[in-house]
């Protein structure tokens, strides 16, 4: 009983703040249109869409296969190995997943542009005339922008997952003679089989639904079914169309979630669960040590785009300065929307903790009632929960517009609609931390606990909570990067004095001019920065359990 | 109201029905069914020819709301003077750019979060008009603009300021590349321009479908050679296409280290560049093409939105905005021209220059045409 009700929030939520502007959208696109569903005919009978929906689903799955090559050796690196400065790089390697597509763009432009730091090097090394190097507008960057956004979910929710298995499993089957490869393949990769999966179930929905990437750095012949949603709604205003693909598109996303939940639910196993301090080692054979230091070097090289940033807004014509930096901080123009460079980090903070606290209740609520030995309709649930990623930010935005416009509820001209719309986008990421760790919680361990006269509050805080807390904090980082990250729906419901981070450097780089250009990369940096260090605050938090293990 | 209220108890109940059956997980749970009965919308249509004239409401507060593009600035002490003038306050609210500000505002239509929106172009007027999202009022103040700049006879959009969009050039680049800047548009067709021009997709972009309208202008629709062969010869000469102005300039245009040393931007850019230089110059490091009858002249106006909560704060500001103090300020903040011919520009704007035959397509044309023109361009271009 107490599951069902865990599941009653979560859904409450999604019906009141996702299903409801959906269906105002839908009823103000189909009913009140004159073309009634229509729509949907003239798109299924389109080539140009049905090759979208293809080219979409492809791209899809190999963006997810190369995330997944680059994030599992890092993942691998932050589970089983300590090392000085980890914690750091653990923040820093996170950070791509907050960064706007376009600043993030003017960094591979800065290492693999014409002029940049690759074919420079390549150049002087090589007797090419030429840059070698031409990615500009081609399926390979989209490819490699989207390893670059997403790799960043495997290894959180890997490497949390992996570091709760206990290392006793691996060592045995090295005692009975089996190589690394052998045992890799087959003990660890079985044991972490339902954190991948759940990590490439997010990456995968994330590059469906990509956006940015491909509309900036993929230029707009690489059209995603979400690029064609935003520009049918956002600009060509013909809602009838939007919304038909944008349900085609939901339809899609549904389908793969729901036989990915499936899978997910019967592939789960019971492991003998370790809290983290007891799994990770420090390097001690030189061959260890020689390895770590080379994923250190990989990890660094990964996150180049993001150090091209820095560095470039550091660059002024007079050499290195912070001269960028102080023009956020004075308003020398006088013009009506400055707004202090405090107030801005300000309001992003804001945004980014109310909508971790609630995405964090409200998904690991619903993780709770989904990873119940037996539910029913579990899958569904868990499905149907992680919609909120299947759906263009455009139409949900408009859908806010539309849906809460009147009194009593009428929240346009509020900061509230912006948490609730946060909160929708980062809280699935909080059910695909917590569920692999929930799902695998031996039962005996609770009952043990009982045993020794634990209630079952004592239970729950000495016992589960000290397993389950690394999955909360990736959870919380996610929710809490997602927010800061947020762009499509913060433009449309953003008031000028709540401008958030990314609002703030999307409008610094609509002008021309290199002091525009240099105060939105300044901007960048500051995010980067203020970013990271909420992430070493989160991993700072732990609960320290009285007993360990 | 009572409509919102059907659909959302619609939608708590599907979620509750499926939490209380636990079992279903047939179907797509997000196809809203048809609410049995419909009211109808309470916004009025407005009227598209010239209205009877009826009297305008009392405000219903002394707040002035003024939804806007992105790019929309304006000085601090501007706005001051014209809240101490009327003893009200001011709420700007930047909502997307100019074409997802214009489209919010139709969405909102009846029920505005604005008095008044400023943004419409004249690539976007028609849509505005035909939405019936604004409420005509004719201002005293344009007796002092050109009558070229009235793009909206029924005064439903009040013009406020002008640009022009054209090519821009990388100066150092051409230089380096012994180049002289291309003197037609046919030129950019030529090898030695392969892979030199980027362009704004005009289906996302307010300067990519300026340009657009300026080939349609140039080339025309049916002549032997049109602008839909023009842009196939552009394809084939390797141009680049981006989604918005941002990307094109800051990633493809050679003076931010990109590939393209041609981009379509505005005959302001230059003047902006120099404006905006880290470091003193004595020119600017990029320049205009101009080339008659090839330069798309943009208008942009505010106008009333129709159910707004303070009708006559919002003409006051009308007439405000095409006053000297407001004109005179915006130039070196938004780098566009001031509609009110005694205006005074700044001294830098002497680098922003102006065609002398801009393209001649009129808003009327324009937004009967333009969704055509922006498909047959993507059959063109993407497909």
């Amino acid at each position: 009983m107490t599951a069902r009700l865990a599941l009653l929030a979560p859904l409450a939520y999604l019906a009141i703040f996702f299903i409801y502007p959906l269906g105002a959208i839908f009823e103000r696109a189909f009913i009140q249109g004159e073309g009634g569903f229509a729509g949907f005919g003239t798109l299924l009978g389109d080539s140009y869409y049905l090759g979208r929906i293809w080219f979409t689903t492809w791209q899809a799955a190999a963006s997810t296969a190369l995330t997944l090559a680059v994030g599992l050796p890092m993942a691998y690196l932050f589970a089983r190995h300590d090392f000085p400065g980890k914690s750091l790089l653990k923040a820093v390697s996170t950070l791509p997943f907050i960064m706007p597509t376009i600043v993030v763009a003017m960094g591979f432009v800065a290492l693999l542009g014409r002029e940049g730091l690759a074919n420079t090097l390549l150049m002087a090394v090589f007797p090419f005339d030429d840059p070698p190097i031409r990615l500009a507008n081609s399926i390979w960057i989209i490819l490699l922008a989207h390893a670059f956004y997403n790799y960043a979910i495997f290894v959180r929710i890997v490497s949390a997952f992996w570091s709760n298995v206990a290392p006793q499993l691996e060592e045995s089957a090295a005692m009975l003679g089996a190589g690394r490869v052998r045992t890799f393949r087959h003990v660890t990769l079985p044991v972490l089989l339902p954190a991948i999966a759940s990590s490439a179930a997010l990456a995968f929905a994330f590059c469906f639904t990509s956006f940015g990437v491909v509309l900036v750095l993929g230029g707009p012949q690489f059209a995603t079914l979400e690029v064609a949603v935003y520009e049918l709604t956002a600009k060509l205003l013909r809602l009838e169309l939007a919304a038909a693909l944008a349900i085609i598109q939901m339809v899609f996303t549904y389908l793969f979630l729901l036989a990915y939940t499936r899978l997910q639910a019967s592939s789960a196993v019971p492991l003998n669960l370790a809290p983290q301090e007891a799994t990770a080692r420090r390097p001690k054979r030189a061959i260890d040590v020689v390895f770590v230091v080379a994923l250190v070097a990989l990890l660094l090289v990964v996150l180049s785009p993001l150090w091209a940033l820095v560095e470039r807004a550091l660059s002024t014509a007079d050499g290195y300065s912070l001269r960028y930096f102080g023009s956020l901080l004075e308003d020398v123009r006088g013009d009506i929307f400055y707004l202090p460079l405090q107030n801005i980090v300000g309001n992003s903070l804001r945004f980014g903790v109310a909508a971790t606290a609630i995405a964090l209740t409200i998904g690991a609520a619903a993780a709770y009632y989904i990873s119940r030995p037996g539910r029913r309709g579990a899958s569904a649930a868990d499905a149907l929960l992680m919609m909120p990623l299947g759906v263009s930010a455009v139409i949900m935005g408009f859908g806010f517009l539309v849906a809460f416009n009147r009194d009593p509820i009428d929240l346009r001209a509020t900061s509230i609609i912006l948490i609730i719309a946060h909160t929708l986008v980062a809280y699935p990421f909080v059910i695909r931390s917590v569920l692999p760790a929930m799902r695998g919680m031996p039962q005996n361990l609770r009952e043990a606990a009982s045993v020794m006269g634990a209630s079952p509050a004592q239970g729950f805080f000495h016992v589960e909570l000290p397993i389950l807390t690394p999955a909360l904090i990736v959870g919380a980082t996610f929710a809490f990067a997602v927010s800061m990250g947020e762009f499509g729906a913060s433009l449309l419901l953003v008031r000028p004095e709540s401008t958030t981070m990314p609002v703030a450097i999307f409008r610094m780089i609509a002008q021309p001019g290199a002091e525009n250009l240099g105060r939105a990369l300044a901007m960048s940096t500051v995010l980067m920065l203020v970013v990271a260090a909420v992430f070493a605050a989160i991993e700072r938090f732990r609960y320290r359990s009285a007993g360990g293990f | 109201m009572a409509r919102n209220l059907a659909l959302l108890t619609l939608a708590l109940l599907l979620v509750l029905a499926m939490a209380a059956c636990g079992d279903d997980d047939a179907g797509t749970p997000t196809e809203p069914t048809r609410p049995v009965s419909q009211p109808a919308p309470t916004a009025a249509p407005a009227p598209t020819a010239a209205p009877a004239p009826t009297p305008i409401p009392p405000d219903a507060n002394n707040e002035l709301v003024i939804m806007s593009h992105d790019s929309f600035n304006i000085g601090e002490d501007v706005i001051a003077a014209f809240e101490a003038a009327n003893d009200a306050t001011v709420v700007l609210l930047p909502a997307g750019d100019t074409g997802l500000a214009l489209n919010r505002a139709i969405l909102e239509k009846g029920n505005p979060s604005a008095d008044l929106f400023y943004g419409v172009d004249n690539t976007y007027l028609g849509r505005a008009l035909a939405e019936g999202i604004f409420v005509p009022y004719e201002s005293p103040g344009l007796a002092n603009v050109p009558e070229q700049f009235i793009m909206d006879p029924s005064f439903h959009v009040t013009p406020i300021d002008y640009g022009y969009v054209n090519l821009n050039y990388d100066k150092a680049f051409l230089e380096a590349e012994g180049l002289q800047p291309p003197s037609s548009l046919e030129e950019l067709t030529e090898s030695q321009w392969k892979g030199s021009l980027v362009v704004e997709n005009p289906a996302t972009s307010s300067p990519g479908l300026a340009f657009l309208i300026a080939t349609v202008s140039y080339f025309g629709e049916d002549d032997d050679y049109d602008y839909l062969d023009y842009w196939a010869d552009l394809r084939a000469n390797d141009v680049a296409i981006t989604d918005g102005w941002s990307d094109a300039y800051y990633t493809n245009f050679t003076k931010y280290g990109g590939d393209q040393p041609l981009v379509v931007s505005y005959a302001t850019s230059p003047a902006a560049e120099f404006f905006f230089s880290e470091t003193p110059l004595d020119d600017a490091p990029t320049g205009n093409i101009l080339l008659d009858r090839s330069v798309f002249l943009q208008i942009e106006g505010m106008g009333v939105l129709l159910g707004a909560d303070s009708p006559n704060l919002a003409r006051k500001f009308i007439d405000f905005a095409l006053d000297l103090q407001f004109q005179e300020d915006f130039p070196d903040k938004m780098f566009v021209y001031p509609v009110n011919r005694n205006a005074t520009l700044p001294d830098f704007w002497r680098f922003a220059e102006e065609p002398a035959v801009p393209a001649d397509i009129g808003p009327a044309e324009i937004g009967e045409k333009r969704e055509a023109w922006i498909e047959a361009w993507t059959q063109v271009m993407l497909r």
